[in-house]
């Protein structure tokens, strides 16, 4: 009874501190103590918080290399805003809009998520991130090609350009190619984003404190043994690999709804985005779900609080990245620092028993 | 005539990916670690190649080499900084995630060396187009020089690894590190020698890549990376015969890809390619499946 | 009644024969042992029993059903589970959650019910914790509750291996050389536990055993195996006297 203390009480830490932070982020905002650019920067942080909160499903509790998580937010943030563009004056309601976008993004993602998983999951390690990379852009590609145009008739479909669409001179298109989706409706919030990241935090803290989530552990340390004691390996790989996909999905659709004109580049949706969320993850430490906040959050503001640093920005920031690597996992600087810390305890033990 | 231009265009793309590839699957061979910055040691050769001619006005042969030891330098450097300390990391990720900071690192270093704006590279390739069928078929002098290189590149590799000692010591080390630090085999000087080779083999790819594309920014490298990386899990990573394999069949699809299917669906097709082939054959063309034993 | 019957079992690797007509009868609530030198087939067997790898030919067939050709799950849900001979625990997970991810089968809610913390999943999670408890607390085990399962010691990883398979709620329990890398003392407390958990629980044990001085102190009944085949069979003191096995563990 005492560890579901200490579970509950960690995950109220969690919780408690996207609070604060979210308190602490609004006072600046309303106070003026908040550049512009960092405002802008708000929504975004949002979606990235949930992408690393999602991917560490992934990668920290099933033990999976995904290289392709920006394809599912790719999935999430195209149909969601598809469907809020077509609905705008069907439904005027911004916020039953909304809720029904998110549902309609994170299921649209998580079907991908199954669809790419079945054949997928029975690879292993470096060849299953090597076919999430590619399924990543390949939906980067996709969206890329594709024009859908909506008149009279209905919906038209085309991957050349928008004449080839075959439209009524009044119609209207609605995903133009490489320019991507225009004019969809801006309804993300800070306060929206936040509220989705609690929720994001409820669903994956209590799957992993739940038989399922002990399911999927036990897996990611050791298949055969879970077979061995009766775990359906295919379901709760495939689980945990459907739910990190949808929340990847309500990501996308955050960062969709903050947009004038959502385009699929390869900085937004391609492998350097799925990369920089597994640097969120990694840095945050492999399995540990606050870290993986506090990872996206510093690693979002760092080069906006870097700005000073004009052109040397990115470069001082991958070169605190490799450091921060190094620091956190070569065993010399692990040793290191536990000795280091050894010294410190003893030290205080001392002065302790002096007084 | 159109079917064997694009046929020798593919081989020749993916001759130069086969070059990249071969860094990748000798790196992960022996240090099981993917490499995410390899695909910016070619950009990094490309630059010095063209600083060298521009400003330094030295001959094309003399950049090259210069390029070859500048990357081999850089290519050691890096495996003694920043992957080294993290061999023997709790997680295979952390070395990862530390290639990928290494490759915005040599990104950034080149935009604030070299300026964003794309420069125009100057192909190094003295040899003159070969003019066939009666001038309906052209192979420029670069596609000679660039399957050329490749052939040339696989066979010395081959036999450096089959027949040299240090080869030998390479396979050793791939096979079982431990075990072959028990036979007296130096390990840290096995794989400092591979990165080594690697590079020099990234700084021949990013000269024949930047003579056939004539474009060069910071970013130039990232794409064939990738996709040289995608070739090499193609033919079975830790393969050598398989990163050839694998690089020229990529070449050839996406070649392909571009003249008969469409040429914005180039990307999609080459990696949809890829994951057929990988539930098919989940190990790559000539990678081997080890169960796990219980 | 037997509780498994195995007959005409056998599988070839490539060109290696590595176990043939074997068979094997145990009764209900027995503690039956397999033994032979190494590489005599014995963890094949154990694979074979558990699904591991498909036998060529032969019959499998547990409380009077076929389970050849079915997965290692199927057969757990069957009745049977197993420990390894090189440990296989879920190493960071805690002793208490290597024992609950045991019980998964046989306590059970839904994720929904899980994410969304219904009242059945206190409720269950309630009952799982006490049963694991309960059987950990046969192994000596229930002080280490929270301990990570990594940083227990050599032996009681073993032991942890064992309750996580009772927990499975087995008809046959197949244990994979239990007392490797043990000392005597231990070896010996552990196999009075064996007993004692076979008395309670009213379990049948196969247990492979390497050094026959073990055996012969706790199992009743024997099959010796060499080269894949039965050498010898039958009650525990007849089949250490016969002179085959004596020249197969020697060698003359």
């Amino acid at each position: 009874m005492k560890k579901m203390n200490k579970i509950t009480k960690s995950n109220l830490i969690t919780y408690v501190m996207v609070i604060v932070i979210y308190i602490a982020a609004q006072a600046m905002v309303m106070t003026g103590n908040m550049s512009s650019l960092m405002q802008g920067l708000l929504v975004p942080l949002c979606a990235y918080v949930i992408l690393a909160v999602s991917l560490n499903l992934t990668v920290g509790i099933l033990g999976e290399l995904s290289l392709g998580h920006a394809g599912f937010m790719c999935v999430g943030a195209f149909i969601s805003a598809f469907f809020s563009k077509c609905m705008m004056d069907v439904i005027p309601m911004a916020g039953l809009r909304y809720f029904l976008a998110l549902v309609i993004g994170a299921a649209a993602a998580g079907v991908c998520g199954i669809l790419i998983g079945i054949p997928v999951l029975r690879l292993k390690g470096d060849y299953l991130a090597i076919v999430t990379l590619a399924f990543g852009e390949i939906i980067k590609n996709i969206m890329n090609i594709l024009f859908i145009g909506k008149d009279a008739n209905g919906f038209h479909f085309s991957t050349k350009d928008v004449m080839s669409l075959g439209m009524e001179p009044e119609g209207k298109v609605i995903i133009n190619g490489p320019q991507g989706i225009t004019g969809t409706p801006k309804d993300s919030t800070f306060t929206i984003g936040v509220i989705l990241i609690l929720l994001t935090l409820f669903i994956v803290l209590n799957l992993i404190h739940s038989r399922s989530g002990r399911a999927i552990m036990s897996i990611r340390d050791n298949r055969i043994a879970a077979e061995s004691i009766g775990i359906n390996v295919t379901k709760y790989k495939l689980m945990a690999f459907s739910i990190s996909a949808a929340l990847a999905g309500v990501a996308g659709v955050i960062y969709a709804h903050n947009l004038a004109t959502l385009t699929a580049q390869p900085k937004n949706f391609g492998y350097n985005m799925s990369i920089m969320i597994l640097v969120f993850v990694v840095l945050g430490g492999i399995g540990n779900i606050r870290g993986s906040i506090i990872a996206a959050i510093v690693l979002t503001l760092l080069p906006e609080l870097l700005r000073g640093l004009s052109d040397y920005r990115m470069l001082i920031y991958a070169v605190v990245l490799i450091a921060m690597m190094l620091f956190n996992w070569s065993p010399k600087a692990i040793e290191w620092r536990e000795k280091y810390a050894e010294k410190f305890k003893f030290r205080k033990k001392a002065k302790a028993e002096e007084v | 005539m159109s079917f064997i231009s694009y046929l020798v265009n593919g081989i020749s793309l993916g001759s130069v990916y086969a070059i990249i590839a071969l860094g990748y699957t000798m790196v992960y061979g022996i240090a099981k670690m993917l490499n995410f910055a390899h695909g910016d040691v070619i950009m990094i050769g490309a630059y010095v190649v063209l600083t060298a001619m521009a400003s330094a006005g030295v001959s094309p042969v003399v950049a090259v080499l210069l390029a070859v030891v500048f990357c081999t330098v850089l290519g050691m450097l890096i495996e003694r900084v920043a992957y080294k300390p993290l061999r023997n990391a709790a997680s295979p990720l952390a070395v990862l995630i530390t290639a990928i900071g290494v490759s915005y690192l040599l990104q950034n270093v080149a935009l604030l060396v070299f300026g964003a704006n794309t420069k125009s590279f100057t192909s190094v390739v003295p040899i003159p187009p070969l003019v066939l069928a009666g001038g309906n078929l052209t192979i420029s002098g670069e596609t000679i020089m660039t399957i050329g290189a490749c052939i040339v590149i696989m066979v010395g590799l081959t036999l450096f690894i089959q027949k040299s000692k240090a080869g030998q010591a390479m396979r050793a080390v791939s096979e079982d590190k431990g075990a072959a630090q028990l036979m007296g085999i130096n390990v840290n000087g096995t794989i400092a020698l591979t990165f080594a080779i690697g590079s020099a083999l990234a700084a021949i790819a990013g000269v024949l890549l930047c003579s056939a594309y004539p474009t060069l920014t910071p970013y130039t490298g990232a794409m064939p990376g990738i996709k040289a990386f995608v070739a090499a899990v193609f033919g079975g990573i830790g393969s050598i015969p398989g990163a050839m394999i694998g690089g020229i069949l990529l070449g050839v699809i996406e070649i392909f890809g571009k003249a008969y299917i469409s040429s914005q669906m180039a990307d999609a097709i080459v990696f949809g390619v890829l994951i057929v082939v990988l539930l098919v054959k989940p190990a790559g063309i000539l990678g081997k499946n080890i169960q796990e034993k219980v | 009644m037997a509780l498994l019957e195995v007959e005409n079992l056998g599988i070839s690797f490539g060109g290696l024969r590595a176990v043939n007509e074997f068979h094997l009868h145990i009764e209900k609530g027995s503690l039956y042992g397999l033994i032979g030198p190494n590489g005599a087939g014995k963890t094949t067997i154990f694979n074979l029993l558990t699904g591991v790898y498909r036998p060529n030919e032969g019959i499998i067939v547990l409380d009077g059903e076929n389970i050849v050709g079915k997965k290692t799950i199927e057969i757990n849900k069957a009745g049977i589970a197993r420990t390894f001979q090189n440990i296989r625990l879920f190493k960071d997970l805690s002793v208490l959650d290597n024992v609950k991810a045991g019980l998964h089968n046989h306590h059970s809610y839904s994720t929904m019910e899980g994410i969304l913390r219904l009242p059945r999943y206190y409720k269950v999670e309630r009952e799982m914790d006490e049963r694991a408890m309960e059987l950990l607390k046969v192994f000596d085990l229930d002080k280490e509750a929270e301990t990570l399962a990594s940083n227990l010691p050599y032996g009681k990883q073993r032991k942890l291996e064992i309750t996580r398979a009772m927990a499975t709620d087995p008809k046959l329990l197949l244990l994979d050389e239990p007392a490797a890398g043990m000392n005597p003392n231990e070896t010996k407390e552990l196999m009075e536990t064996i007993r004692f958990v076979r008395d309670t629980f009213h379990l049948t044990i196969l247990l492979i055993e390497h050094d026959m001085k073990l055996v012969s102190g706790i199992c009743e009944e024997l099959t010796v195996l060499n080269f894949g085949q039965v050498l010898a069979e039958g009650k525990t003191s007849e089949v250490l006297n016969n002179p085959e096995v004596i020249k197969a563990y020697l060698g003359e």
